[in-house]
């Protein structure tokens, strides 16, 4: 599914690429710029809306997505993608709610949550690269199977009330006068900045942008292609599997319905956010950025009250499109 | 012994196995599966339940074929079908007569209309933007559940029409209309791209877009149609699902079809990198799916490892199909290449 972009298309003709500055932050300037004006227009139309605590929440309420957002970011600058995310989320509620249910002490529960998300990417991540299958196709197939895993854990929604699930549930850490987060924001921060450092300050982030850049070529370069295309994807599964874990400390139960499309959110948030599809281009931070403008957009469609919550949809498919139009434009005029 | 061999290396062969292994599993289990009794001058049994139930998969997957001989992708039929059954059944359910043939004819017009309106859209983006199928069809994906939900205003919405249970759980000469519709269908898409050039076109737009531009074909065109075709056969599809159950809703109607029409294609053997494509593979694969389903209940494996199953099974034709396998298994049998014949699979 990688075209070469034929120089026939409207945009190449029309030479719109020149007047748009070119730098390697011009797509996640725009997004900041979107997220400032958003953020002026929620501040102009509702009290209380640029109060800190509000902010903090934009954290709170998107942590899960933020950490899924950093995952998917190291997949698609190889050049794939991976659409099991939200179904492995689901998974990782429905072990998590299960073991907890049958009394095993949270630090197995975790572990083991983490080990299930961390194979299955690890599995896809083998028979996309020795099987030559597209990663597409394979992710597809670990969503059915991840989602299916969840019906034969149980059918039915399971709550939890382990105490230190409960207690990670409801803990909110002061920040400063009536301002606090929850343990899961600081988890979710965390995972941006070991994102950021391996993605931007390793070998191995390195080579994931030579894989996105050319295949070929970093084979030639001698980089370990092998390793690292497998790696990403168990990255991505690692990072859904810890989603799964703040999904539960956010909703407290297993439901195997849970998260049904959460992969588009985070694949919107990270296109967002400035990394190119095609891949060899983009940035944890950028990632970062897109889950807060979706995060802004559904506080905004919240504080209006009589938009209806299908609005959402359609406002990120608007800003999806205005977003991949854009990468088209600057990638033209890279070319 | 050299026709076994070829027979073992045509892209059908797979397919058409997994299919019989299916049927015959399912014969094991229950020997009355392939009885079909006729029960107030209709047809009843396992297979024409198969046949019903597959229809809207089958006519998702034939737009699909289509789109990903280009080289592309549509991922938006599941929101198409959600978009036309919201459609269809609220013209239905506020019109004053919803019982009249005539408010359910103008009713299926205007929701195929629209989906001429989406397909054009995505066609728009991927031909004339220049943007990769997967993502150009993401937008809808996302945006079209929530303009489903627009139309039907989040409701649920029900409707008792007559005429309109027709496409979905009707009868036509003993048949149910739904696989006559899909067959209908089937025969007008097999028809024109494999009786003129516009099949060879199609293959040669997958194969090298540069290259057919250059050649004078314009593919520009050709991707457009294909999105146009893909949106309509989904939007019939939404038509049947919607009908079948006489209700429209937003949030569930095609979740997840886009996965069975692109698993129906690959199973039946055309390579997702675009170019030659089975119109007949497609078919079969799309049969294996339902019978997969149906397979699930016929054997008694409980319904909530139908996923799982399901899963395992693409997993595996997945597998065998890969370039990597296939290239095991045909170094293991080097008989003489036969030039095969090419472009009359549908």
């Amino acid at each position: 599914m990688t075209t070469t972009p034929a120089p026939s298309t409207l945009i190449d003709r029309l030479g719109v690429a020149r007047f748009i500055p070119s730098s390697r932050f011009s797509s996640v300037l725009v997004t900041l710029v979107l997220l400032i004006v958003m953020f002026g227009i929620g501040t102009s139309r509702y009290r209380n809306f640029a109060s800190p605590q509000n902010i903090a929440n934009l954290f709170v309420d998107n942590s899960f997505l933020i950490v899924l957002a950093v995952g998917m970011t190291f997949v698609i600058i190889t050049g794939g993608i991976d659409l099991s995310v939200g179904s492995v989320v689901a998974l990782s509620t429905m072990i998590a709610a299960s073991m907890a249910r049958d009394g095993w002490p949270p630090a197995v529960v975790i572990a083991t949550v983490l080990l299930a998300g961390t194979t299955l990417g690890l599995l896809s991540g083998l028979v996309i690269h020795y099987f030559k299958i597209q990663p597409f196709i394979v992710t597809l197939a670990a969503m059915f199977l991840a989602r299916g895993l969840c019906y034969v854990i149980s059918l039915n929604s399971i709550s939890i009330t382990d105490t230190w699930f409960t207690a990670m549930a409801q803990t909110r850490i002061p920040l400063a006068f009536r301002l606090n987060i929850t343990p899961s924001v600081i988890i979710a921060i965390i995972v941006v900045i070991v994102g950021f450092i391996v993605l931007h300050y390793t070998r191995t982030g390195r080579t994931v942008y030579a894989i996105g850049g050319g295949e070929h070529s970093a084979m030639l370069m001698g980089l370990p292609v092998s390793r690292t295309k497998v790696l990403v994807y168990a990255i991505s599964g690692f990072c859904s599997a810890v989603a799964g874990v703040l999904f539960t400390f956010y909703t407290l139960s297993g439901y195997s319905l849970t998260a049904v499309g959460m992969e588009l959110d985070a694949i919107a948030a990270v296109v967002i956010g400035g990394t190119l599809l095609t891949g060899g281009y983009g940035f944890v931070l950028g990632s970062l950025l897109g889950v807060l403008l979706l995060g802004i957009i559904q506080t905004i469609i919240s504080f209006e009250g009589t938009l209806s919550s299908w609005w959402t949809k359609i406002v990120i498919g608007s800003l999806l499109l205005v977003f991949i139009v854009l990468q088209r434009v600057l990638t033209a005029r890279r070319n | 012994m050299n026709k076994v061999l070829n027979l073992t290396r045509s892209r059908l062969f797979w397919p058409i196995v997994t299919l019989v292994a299916l049927l015959v599993l399912n014969v094991a289990v229950a020997p009355g599966f392939f009885s079909i009794r006729i029960q107030d001058g209709h047809l009843f049994g396992s297979v024409i339940d198969i046949l019903r139930n597959g229809a809207p998969t089958i006519l998702v997957a034939l737009g699909m074929t289509l789109v990903i001989a280009t080289r592309g992708i549509d991922l938006s039929v599941g929101a198409v079908v959600a978009i036309s059954g919201a459609l269809a059944c609220t013209i239905i359910a506020d019109s004053p007569e919803p019982g009249s043939v005539g408010t359910v004819l103008s009713a299926v017009a205007v929701s195929i209309v629209f989906s001429l309106v989406l397909g054009s859209w995505n066609g728009f983006l991927v031909s004339v933007l220049g943007i990769q199928p997967i993502i150009a069809t993401l937008i809808l994906m996302t945006a079209g559940r929530g303009i489903a939900m627009l139309i039907t205003e989040g409701q649920i919405i029900t409707v008792s029409s007559a005429p309109y249970k027709v496409i979905g759980a009707g009868y036509w000469f003993g048949l149910p209309v739904s696989i006559i519709i899909a067959g209908v269908m089937f025969a007008i898409a097999a028809v024109l791209t494999r009786k003129t050039a516009l099949g060879l076109l199609i293959e040669s737009v997958g194969i090298n877009p540069e290259a057919s531009r250059l050649a004078g074909i314009r593919s520009r065109g050709i991707i457009w149609t294909v999105y146009v075709f893909s949106a309509v056969c989904a939007a019939i599809a939404g038509l049947m699902i919607s009908s079948n159950v006489t209700a429209a809703d937003a949030n569930s109607a095609g979740l997840y079809i886009e996965m069975d029409a692109i698993l129906a294609v690959v199973i039946g053997g055309t390579s997702l990198a675009g170019g030659r494509y089975s119109l007949l593979g497609t078919l079969i694969g799309a049969f294996v799916i339902q019978t997969l389903t149906t397979t699930v209940y016929t054997v008694g494996i409980p319904a909530e490892v139908t996923l799982v199953f399901k899963a395992l099974v693409v997993i595996a034709v997945c597998l065998l199909q890969s370039p990597v396998v296939q290239a095991r298994l045909n170094r293991k049998k080097p008989a003489p290449v036969a030039a095969q014949p090419t472009g009359v699979a549908a």
